[in-house]
């Protein structure tokens, strides 16, 4: 079966077309502001979930990747006065050679040592950009404003961001689906379930492993540099936040893990929580305490999130709810 | 034309010593029939033949080459295929799905669209083609057998390592499994089987060795094994064993 000819391979891809393109459409700054921050989440979990949600192995400390990936991609943007884009993709490319390397030592840990060791990696690497020179140490870097004149000024330089952001979420979304239907997908997924009867089949999981990290290592080292670029300056605080990481966790899971718009509907119902916790002034300093409940919950009573419930319920749905 | 050489093979798990210089040949075309009490190391032979662990001593040559501590991957691109004694589903996918996971890993690395026909045309020899479309986790005990063996027919091995696949099934599924068994045989796999059920093996083996202990202590023919007063007495333990054994 082709799979353009799919609906499931359609949906997630037309949503976030058409979500995009009436922002750009609208042009307003608060509407833009706030899907910026929902297409991004959409985006690293989408990402986290190709790792997590097809191979099983639980990255807990992905944000490393958003974080050094966006320090990288800023420093060639506010240091070496590199445009946007080439920047962009070097902090993706850093962040999966970092994934890389760091996964040809931890990939060999399984379950709960894997996710520990991920955060350990976290840890480790905030120690040392908060340590190192040329990214400003703690205090960080800032973004020249005149590097923002190279795109019509501060409020446009925000639109094309935005943009660029919103293509990324279309190509992590299309690279999803395309590994979950490859045979290449297959031989993850038969790692997810049990990895040595894998191997036994002839899946050569660790490098199978391997490449799926690096793939979904890639991507948040865009959104990183994205990111910060738009805020104009980045730290340690903010390029490693552990919460961040975890938040990316209860989206996937909220979803449904391993399914192509788990991550996209999970990403967006706990923005859309999480905007009114933080209005509402009971729970605004108990988001994160609200989150964590809300991971505890799913895995206890709907381990296959919303799209997998779903999905599990109405068979007939399977193929547009990918 | 030897397909398997094992040679002086030991292996232990700490101070257990799980295999003893274990020395046998496996000709082309056969059934070995492979025996011995609980714990005796059966299982843990496979896991050696096959790479899932590397041998402590010894070598095992497979179609001439040196495979000793290669992992099991690459064991199973090189044309060797198992059935687990713990059947192992994958159980989020399919049953169709389960067995093209074989058919693309295995030694003729499919693409996705022909391994869909291999897993079909597998998933017919061992008679689950109904199921194709189910999840592997709803099966039962035998269909999930048979899933073990579509899997690891779809990867058109040259050799066949079958563990305890009659374990649970009823006397009607043990003689459908036994069929299906020799059919696979006559179309040219060899095949190395792990079984307690003495009957079966001893009928369609055409040579058995016996473990006990980690040790083998008898090869031959399965009527001159049966006879044999050391395996005999390795079965002593176990009662009900030896009075099969015996009635053979
Ligand atoms: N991974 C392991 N670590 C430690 N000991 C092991 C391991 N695998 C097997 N053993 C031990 O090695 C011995 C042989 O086990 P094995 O599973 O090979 O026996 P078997 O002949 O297959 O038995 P059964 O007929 O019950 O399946 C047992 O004492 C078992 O406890
Ligand atoms: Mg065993």
């Amino acid at each position: 079966m082709k799979f353009w000819r799919q609906p499931g391979f359609w949906l997630p891809l037309a949503l976030v077309f058409l979500w995009g393109g009436i922002v750009l459409v609208l042009k307003q700054d608060t509407i833009r502001e706030t899907t910026f921050t929902v297409m991004m989440f959409m985006a690293l979990a989408s990402s986290l979930n190709i790792l997590l949600g097809y191979t099983g192995y639980v990255s807990f400390g992905h944000i490393v990747f958003f974080g050094l990936g966006g320090y990288t991609g800023f420093f060639l943007i506010s240091e070496m006065g590199w445009p946007l884009y080439p920047a962009a993709l070097a902090g993706g490319a850093l962040s999966g050679v970092i994934a890389l390397l760091v996964g040809l030592a931890v990939l060999r840990l399984r379950g709960a040592y894997f996710a520990l060791a991920t955060i350990g990696i976290n840890e480790a690497a905030r120690a040392f950009v908060s340590n190192f020179g040329p990214f400003g140490g703690a205090t960080g870097l800032f973004v020249n404003f005149s590097a923002y004149e190279k795109y019509g000024g501060a409020g446009q330089a925000l639109w094309t961001t935005f943009t660029f952001l919103w293509i990324t979420t279309l190509v992590v979304l299309l690279v999803s689906y395309l590994v979950k239907h490859s045979r290449f997908g297959l031989g993850l997924q038969a790692i997810r379930e049990d990895e040595d009867a894998a191997m036994v089949m002839g899946v050569q999981a660790p490098r199978a492993k391997t490449i799926t990290y690096v793939i979904s290592a890639f991507f948040p080292g865009i959104i990183g540099t994205l990111y910060f670029f738009k805020n104009g300056n980045v730290e340690p605080g903010d390029a490693f936040q552990l919460h961040m990481s975890i938040e990316m966790l209860v989206m996937v899971m909220l979803g449904g893990m391993g399914t192509v718009l788990g991550p996209m509907v999970g990403a967006t119902a706990y923005q859309g929580l999480r905007g009114y916790l933080l209005t509402s002034p009971i729970f605004k300093d108990l988001h994160l305490a609200v989150a964590g409940l809300i991971l505890l919950l799913i895995i206890l009573f709907v381990p296959a999130g919303a799209v997998g419930w779903v999905r599990g319920r109405l068979p007939a749905l399977r193929r547009v709810l990918e | 034309m030897m397909i398997l050489q094992v040679q002086d093979v030991t292996k232990r798990f700490g101070g257990l010593q799980a295999l003893t210089d274990v020395t046998f040949d496996l000709p082309a075309g056969q059934i070995l029939g492979l025996i011995g009490p609980n714990g005796a190391g059966k299982t843990t032979l496979f896991n050696v033949i096959n790479g899932v662990y590397a041998p402590n001593k010894g070598q095992i040559i497979f179609r001439g080459d040196d495979i000793t501590g290669m992992p099991s991957y690459e064991v199973a691109r090189r044309g060797m295929a198992r059935a687990h004694q713990v059947v192992r589903p994958l159980h989020d996918l399919t049953v169709r799905e389960n067995v093209m996971v074989g058919a693309c890993f295995g030694r003729e690395g499919h693409s996705l669209a022909s391994a869909v026909q291999k897993a079909d045309a597998a998933l017919a020899q061992v008679g689950l083609s109904g199921r194709a479309d189910q999840p592997s986790g709803l099966l039962n005990v035998a269909q999930k057998k048979r899933l073990e063996l579509a899997r690891a027919l779809a990867a058109r091995p040259y050799l066949l390592l079958l563990d305890e696949v009659l374990a649970g099934l009823n006397p009607t599924e043990i003689t459908e499994m036994v069929d299906t068994i020799l059919k696979i045989r006559d179309e040219g796999i060899t095949i190395l089987m792990i079984e307690h059920v003495m009957q079966a093996v001893m009928s369609i083996s055409d040579r058995i060795i016996v473990l006990d202990y980690g040790q083998l202590i008898a090869t031959g023919k399965p009527e001159e094994v049966a006879a044999n007063p050391q395996v005999i007495e390795a079965y002593l333990g176990d009662p009900e064993m030896t009075a099969r054994l015996m009635a053979e």
